[in-house]
């Protein structure tokens, strides 16, 4: 199907493109088109002009910028002024086979989060207000930017992670925060899966207040201690002390480099082939998942949020093994597909099935802001 | 304050509506007559007083169910009560409904501490969650002030915070699902893990102040309980240059469990009530407080030292033990009933500011202080530029009433004119309600609308409240505090 592109070069541009009542895929960066459900229509909206920092104050600990702002140039600010956007945005476009150029819109509109979500929160916990454009091609506003608000209905938390299917944002403000003065990786290798969880469980119910805990097979079993100087040698004492067992320390560079390789799934290899699942569940039942998954043939696992999160890679065939895998979930556990060719993802749910009345009352609230199914329609299916 | 005018018809099937209770919720679950009722009359925000049909204290999910659907069916309306510690209104009854009561719902339901969660029915106070795992050195993070009295529930329809949501956020960062009946009975599980499966509806039902529906059950995250805990206390020349250090602090890369403020008026009065050994000659102070392993606690307060005296201090005392922490926010958590000491009423406000605006909205303040002719102390949690002024009046004394509404009214516009909101915790209620169009436009409110018509299109659930009414009355956004006497929960300490 030949696309038309239609670049709005401001809100207001969004807007009018909006009233013309046609469906739109809407783009940013475009490194995120192949994520969620492909969307068939003829009209591209690019938003990647609405660019740019409007205001970013450290004391304020805000940031304001245009949703098609790259997020390396939003990244590379916070950074001058030791800050950061805690929620450890990933960067998958390698894994999804785009190109680089993430915007800020396309991270909101996803609600990634990287390794930290389980010390600072998700996407959705940081996005404090937003301006954008409803299916109705009217333009709202929703939040503040104040970091503490409950004025009204908390449209950005409903907002993020809606993949673009309610409303196309234009300007959002997030809530960032000082980055750490330094960190260290305490490494156990040679663990498997359920000593694994096992030893995140107890790092993590201490107060070594960890900014991450991951396992790969093979590395073993990764513990981030982020902090001031004074702060993080006190809790790497303690906690080895605890955990009582052979280990390596990582200093800084080290500790980094493997945590950005991990937020980037790069454990999981290229993605040529392959589909990637991202299964959310209670820590203490991820081993009993990673034993199941065995009857699914050849495929590699890892964990992060301390077991709370499988990523799982595994050839796609046809189906990504989609029926196969989520018949092996337990009741708390739901699966996303997040990397697979469109085919599979046109014919498989990515997103994890819910209950008739939950998938009844999210659409209707996705009506509210686009009666006529205008946004990335299909989408979030 | 004006309420939506009651719909005579329904109240006339009054009886109707408590036989068909009585054959859901059998024995004491069902009040109507009036002496209990009245119990039931006011929240926190106890200006206001509104007689219920009835009031229900459903047991069971499937009880809270049949009720809604029977209340759907009747044109009943159903105003979902917790602890009753709003300060909006937020559980004002409304004439022509019942007022639900989640009190019965009061049992933790399982504490999962591998996973660092517990799954709790909404009637369970906040406090009670922290205790049920104190032992095995676990909390729950946000600590309104109201703990001991608010329910889980109600924390999280106002999405409450506290003085420690600064580091630890609010609560709608603190949990993780919530169960949900809706209008048409329905039973609806939201949220999960660390990310969710669909839309964020648990999002958007944290803070949605009883408007779309009743919460049943909902799951916490825990958090292994800090080291140490200690806090300094530091008096400034004046609001500015406390606002600097605060700043200072922030851009320092240091986030505080808690940095709160006040002004000279209100560390005289508290001072003079509890005797916390504040500085009397200082014109601001500030609590800043450090939590975490205890060379991570010395270091940075040594930091908040250092900064403190940059910006002006001119005193700073550290707390050496748990006893002197204690005192330290003794009088900070004393300055409402302290400021009921010497004013026969006063009315707070709740708005939420850019944080490098302090210096300035507390500037105009004295200014309005002058122009309406009444005193006012100032009480915030300066971290996260959330005002607590503390109008002074006296409602005897005609015209002092109506100056203390305008001069509320004027904070909070120019806590919106500096790209601040109305209410930084306490909620809408029907208390900001008519503020509401001074912050969004019609279409921002219209969109929010919409989302209360897919919940609940005949406006059954909690009317009155949030959306301006149709017909506007003098906006005003405040609280007000009588005499005492008829404020609610007089021995709560207060934010
Ligand atoms: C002395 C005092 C100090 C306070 N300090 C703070 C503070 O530091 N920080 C802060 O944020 N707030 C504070 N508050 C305000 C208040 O305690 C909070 O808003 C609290 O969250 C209300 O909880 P509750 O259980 O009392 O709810 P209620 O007052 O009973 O109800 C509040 C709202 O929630 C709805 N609701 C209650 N339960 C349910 C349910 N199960 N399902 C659906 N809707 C429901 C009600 O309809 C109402 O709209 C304080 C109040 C007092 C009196």
């Amino acid at each position: 199907m030949p696309l038309d592109i239609l670049k709005a070069g401001d809100e207001a541009a969004v807007a009018d493109i909006l009233k013309q009542g046609k469906p739109v895929e809407i783009t940013g960066g475009g490194t995120k088109l192949g994520l969620g459900r492909p969307v068939a229509v003829e009209r591209r909206l690019d938003v990647s002009a609405l660019s740019g920092i409007t205001a970013y104050e450290p004391a304020e600990l805000l940031l304001t910028a245009a949703a098609g702002t790259p997020l390396s140039q939003i990244e590379a600010t916070l950074s001058q002024h030791g800050q950061c956007l805690a929620f450890e945005p990933p960067d998958l476009s390698q894994l999804l086979g785009a190109g680089a150029g993430q915007t800020l819109g396309g991270v909101v509109a996803t609600n990634l989060s990287g390794p930290r979500r389980i010390s600072a929160g998700a996407a959705r916990d940081h996005v404090l207000g937003l301006r954008a454009v409803n299916g109705r091609g009217e333009i709202f506003r929703a939040g503040g930017k104040v970091v503490k608000n409950v004025t009204g209905y908390d449209l950005p938390k409903l907002l993020t992670g809606s993949f673009g299917t309610m409303a196309v944002f234009t300007e959002l403000t997030l809530k960032v925060l000082p980055a750490a003065e330094t960190e260290e990786t305490i490494a156990l290798p040679g663990l498997d899966c359920a000593e694994a969880v096992t030893v995140m469980c107890q790092a993590l119910g201490s107060s070594a207040a960890l900014s991450g805990a991951a396992w790969v097979p093979g590395t073993g079993v990764a513990l981030r201690l982020e902090g001031f100087g004074p702060s993080v040698e006190a809790r790497r004492q303690r906690l080895l002390a605890l955990l009582g067992r052979d280990a390596d320390v990582w200093a800084a560079p080290a500790s980094k480099a493997w945590w950005r390789e991990m937020r980037d799934l790069a454990p999981l290899g290229s993605g040529a082939g392959q589909a990637v699942w991202k299964i959310s569940i209670p820590a203490t039942q991820a081993p009993a998942l990673l034993e199941k998954l065995k009857s699914l043939g050849e495929h590699k696992a890892a964990l992060d949020w301390g077991g709370a999160l499988v990523w799982v890679s595994l050839p796609c065939g046809t189906d990504a093994k989609a029926g196969d895998l989520r018949a092996l979930l337990p009741p708390d556990a739901y699966a996303m597909l997040m990397v697979a060719p469109a085919e599979v993802r046109a014919s498989q749910p990515v997103f994890q099935p819910r209950p008739a009345a939950q998938m009844a009352i999210e659409e209707k609230v996705r009506r509210s802001f686009d009666p006529d199914a205008l946004l990335n329609p299909g989408r979030m299916v | 304050m004006r309420m939506p005018d009651p719909d005579e018809q329904a109240i006339g099937r009054r009886r109707q509506l408590v036989e068909g209770l009585r054959r859901i919720v059998p024995g004491e679950g069902v009040i109507v007559d009036e002496e209990s009722l009245t119990a039931y009359d006011c929240d926190a925000l106890s200006a206001y007083r509104q007689r219920p049909l009835a009031a229900v204290l459903p047991e069971t999910v499937d009880q809270v169910s049949r009720v809604l659907r029977l209340c759907g069916e009747l044109g009943i309306k159903v105003v979902p009560r917790g602890g009753g510690t709003s300060l909006s209104g937020g559980s004002l009854p409304v004439a022509d409904g019942i007022v639900l009561a989640m009190g019965r719902f009061n049992r933790i339901l399982e504490i999962d501490l591998a996973n660092r969660q517990a799954r709790v029915q909404p009637g369970v106070t906040n406090l009670a969650i922290s205790k049920a795992v104190d032992a095995d050195g676990f909390y729950y993070a946000p600590d309104p002030s109201s703990q001991i009295a608010c329910s889980i529930g109600g924390n999280v329809s106002e999405n409450a915070g506290g003085v420690h949501c600064l580091k630890y956020g609010m609560t709608s960062n603190n949990v993780l699902a919530v169960e949900f009946v809706t209008l048409e009975g329905e039973v609806i599980r939201f949220g999960g893990g660390y990310d969710q499966p669909g839309l964020d509806m648990m999002g958007l039902l944290v803070g949605s102040e009883g408007l779309l529906g009743v919460i049943t059950e909902v799951t916490v995250r825990l958090l292994p309980k800090p080291e140490t805990q200690r806090a300094a206390l530091i008096g400034f020349p004046s609001n500015r240059r406390a606002a600097d250090a605060v700043a200072a602090i922030i851009a320092a890369g240091i986030i505080p469990a808690g940095m709160e403020m006040m002004d000279k008026p209100a560390i005289k009065v508290t001072e003079d009530f509890v005797h916390a050994g504040y500085p009397l000659h200082v014109e601001a102070l500030l609590i800043v407080e450090l939590d975490g392993p205890k060379v991570e606690v010395d270091h940075l307060l040594a930091e908040v030292e250092k900064i403190a005296k940059e910006n002006g201090a001119e005193t700073c005392v550290v707390s050496e033990t748990e006893a002197q922490r204690l005192t330290f926010w003794a009088g900070r958590k004393a300055a409402f009933p302290a400021v009921g000491r010497i004013s026969r009423d006063y009315m707070t406000m709740d708005g939420s500011i850019p944080r490098g605006q302090l210096p300035d909205v507390l500037d105009h303040i004295a200014e309005l202080s002058e122009k309406h002719g009444l005193r006012v102390a100032n009480v915030f949690h300066a971290g996260d530029g959330n005002l607590h002024p503390l109008i002074l009046f006296d409602a005897s004394k005609p015209g002092e009433l109506e100056a203390a509404e305008n001069f509320g009214a004027d904070i909070l516009r120019k806590c919106i004119a500096v790209g601040g909101v109305l209410t930084g915790e306490h909620g809408v209620g029907i208390e900001k309600r008519d503020l509401m169009s001074e912050q969004f436009s019609e279409v921002d409110l219209d969109q929010q609308r919409r989302l209360k018509d897919v919940f609940d299109p005949a406006g059954l659930f909690n009317p009155g409240k949030v959306f301006p009414l149709l017909h506007r009355c003098v906006a005003d956004g405040r609280m007000i505090v009588s005499a005492g006497a008829n404020y609610a929960f007089p021995d709560l300490p207060r934010f």
